[in-house]
């Protein structure tokens, strides 16, 4: 073999070092990401697996929140994820569709869009001061699962329209004018075409929003948790517990901090664990409602 | 009677002035080719004879485009009635997410077509004229994903024809398509001429010789020149024609 091409002039060296030396630092901060996300849970499932059996997942907490459960704050987690997905989904869908398919690309348009980003970007503890004006005394809800529902499900508006428009955005004209070229309206394009493209997309992105609003705890803090209710609420009217603020309660205040310390890791490790399995959802659907779907 | 006039075009996109002054006539049953370099308008031009071109904000249009000798820009035109009599096959294959069959089914269920039997011969009809049938009749529910791109170009031709056009347009359908599938999609255009007018937008100039009766040559959004196309290839009027077709140009 010629001899120039297997010696390597100083530039080639120094590039092939610089090329070696920027993949490992880029390899080393990706990976220190998964790193923190492993220390964290592991912590937690350490520190929290140990309390968690079925009694801890199926009786109200007892003798001043020292023993006994987690159960109504369960059950009310979950009462506010569902109350928030039947107010955002519906009206974040359609204002999603709205402003990617109908809207006419303006300055209307572009002012709600930035409306909706700044909206995103309001504290949450401001939503939850909001939620108990409004709905709480205003509209006299009162400390409530609606109240808490209609907060949370504001707070998660600006996400769901947003995954939404990513959504429809992510299809390629080419299918709504191949459909409109046809003859079919813009809603027959909608409905039979884009809609069942971009439902995988929207789909995933509405459950990682379930996601998020079950781990908030400002919004509620107002409007509707309660600190403790050892009976499951009977309407959308009482108030519930739920597992952040009650993993909130248990870590600063009660009758003995020390031995509800193991309460608040098993707490802790429930909210996780919901908001995995929630996650694992969006995931199995995801693979599921897309499988005869591809975008070429 | 001439199947399109097209008279007096001017067209805008915002400020930009993207077709001056056209004025050409389409006879029935012959092909057309719109030929020049990119950005020339040829593929703005062909858009606006099923106004597909609505869809995109901010234009303007002056001028009459006739079809069948009704003026399609006329206020209260029923747009989806024109769009179901002048058909369009994109410059990509753009099949729907669905089977083979209800991707041809499509067109005449959103025109609200209901009779399964009538469809499903609609559909062996138009994949037989569209030189298709042969491949795909043992998997009409399979995913039209799953064809080639030479077969889904074919199955857009097929889902164009079945709601029945009198015109079909082509917007550069072969430009994605590896030479053999580019050969079916001309003998097919060839074919089609008997039934269809059809107006073909085309990079590719030895196809315009190939397959059309008549060629317009675009530059820079006016319409240079426009005759028979043995005439255009041969001894065109205009040396800006001529430099182009020799590809001094483009």
């Amino acid at each position: 073999m010629n001899k120039k091409h297997t010696t390597s002039t100083k530039y080639e060296t120094k590039k092939r070092f610089i090329q070696r030396f920027t993949f490992t630092v880029i390899r080393l901060f990706s990976y220190s990401v998964v790193g923190i996300l492993i220390l964290i849970l592991s912590f937690i499932i350490i520190k929290g697996i140990g309390v968690i059996n079925w009694n801890f997942l199926t009786s109200a907490p007892a003798e001043g929140m020292t023993k006994g459960g987690v159960f109504p704050a369960i059950i009310g987690t979950l009462c506010l994820i569902a109350g928030s997905a039947l107010l955002s989904f519906p009206v974040g869908i359609m204002s999603g569709i709205y402003m990617n398919e109908y809207a006419k690309k303006g300055i209307i348009v572009r002012f709600i869009r930035v409306m909706t980003n700044n909206l995103s970007g309001i504290p949450s503890i401001v939503f939850g001061l909001f939620g108990m004006v409004f709905f709480v005394n205003k509209l006299g809800f009162g400390d409530s699962i609606l109240s808490g529902s209609l907060t949370l499900g504001l707070l998660c508006l600006p996400l769901v329209i947003r995954t939404t428009e990513e959504a429809l955005k992510a299809i390629p004209d080419s299918y709504r004018e191949g459909s409109r070229a046809l003859g079919a309206t813009k809603l027959q394009t909608l409905r039979k075409v884009i809609l069942p493209m971009a439902n995988p997309n929207i789909l995933t992105g509405l459950i990682l929003s379930l996601g998020r609003v079950s781990g908030e705890t400002a919004p509620i803090l107002f409007t509707c948790a309660a600190y403790f209710l050892p009976h499951l609420p009977q309407s959308i009217f009482d108030q519930c517990m739920a597992l952040p603020y009650h993993l909130y309660v248990i870590s600063t205040s009660g009758t003995d901090l020390e031995a509800q310390r193991p309460i608040a890791y098993g707490t802790a490790l429930v909210l996780i664990i919901i908001v995995l399995l929630i996650n694992l959802l969006a995931n199995i659907l995801r693979r599921h409602v897309g499988k005869n779907i591809r975008i070429n | 009677m001439n199947k399109i006039e097209i008279k007096d075009i001017h067209f805008y996109y915002g400020d930009f002035h993207a077709l001056k002054n056209i004025s050409m006539n389409v006879e029935p049953n012959s092909v057309v080719a719109f030929i020049g370099p990119s950005g020339c308008g040829k593929t703005t031009l062909l858009r606006l004879i099923n106004r597909m071109n609505d869809l995109i904000p901010n234009t303007r249009l002056s001028g009459k485009i006739l079809v069948d000798g009704n003026d399609i820009y006329q206020k209260g035109v029923a747009i989806d009635r024109l769009r179901k009599n002048v058909g369009m096959v994109f410059q990509r294959p753009n099949p729907f997410p669905k089977s083979i069959y209800e991707n041809i089914a499509y067109g005449l269920r959103v025109n609200g077509i209901r009779n399964e039997k009538f469809i499903r011969q609609r559909v062996e009809k138009t994949l037989q004229d569209a030189a298709l049938w042969e491949e795909v009749k043992d998997k009409l529910k399979k995913s039209a994903f799953e064809l080639s791109g030479g077969q889904q170009q074919r199955l857009c031709i097929a889902r164009a024809m079945a709601i029945s056009p009198s015109v079909l347009l082509m917007d550069e359908p072969a430009s994605a398509l590896d030479p053999v599938a580019t050969a079916k999609i001309e003998e097919l255009v060839r074919e089609l001429k008997k039934e269809y007018t059809i107006v073909i937008v085309t990079h590719n100039m030895q196809q315009a010789a190939r397959i059309s009766d008549k060629t317009a040559y675009f530059y820079l959004g006016e319409m240079i020149e426009y005759d028979k196309t043995n005439i255009i290839f041969t001894n065109p009027a205009k040396e800006s024609t001529q430099n182009y077709i020799t590809g001094r140009f483009g």
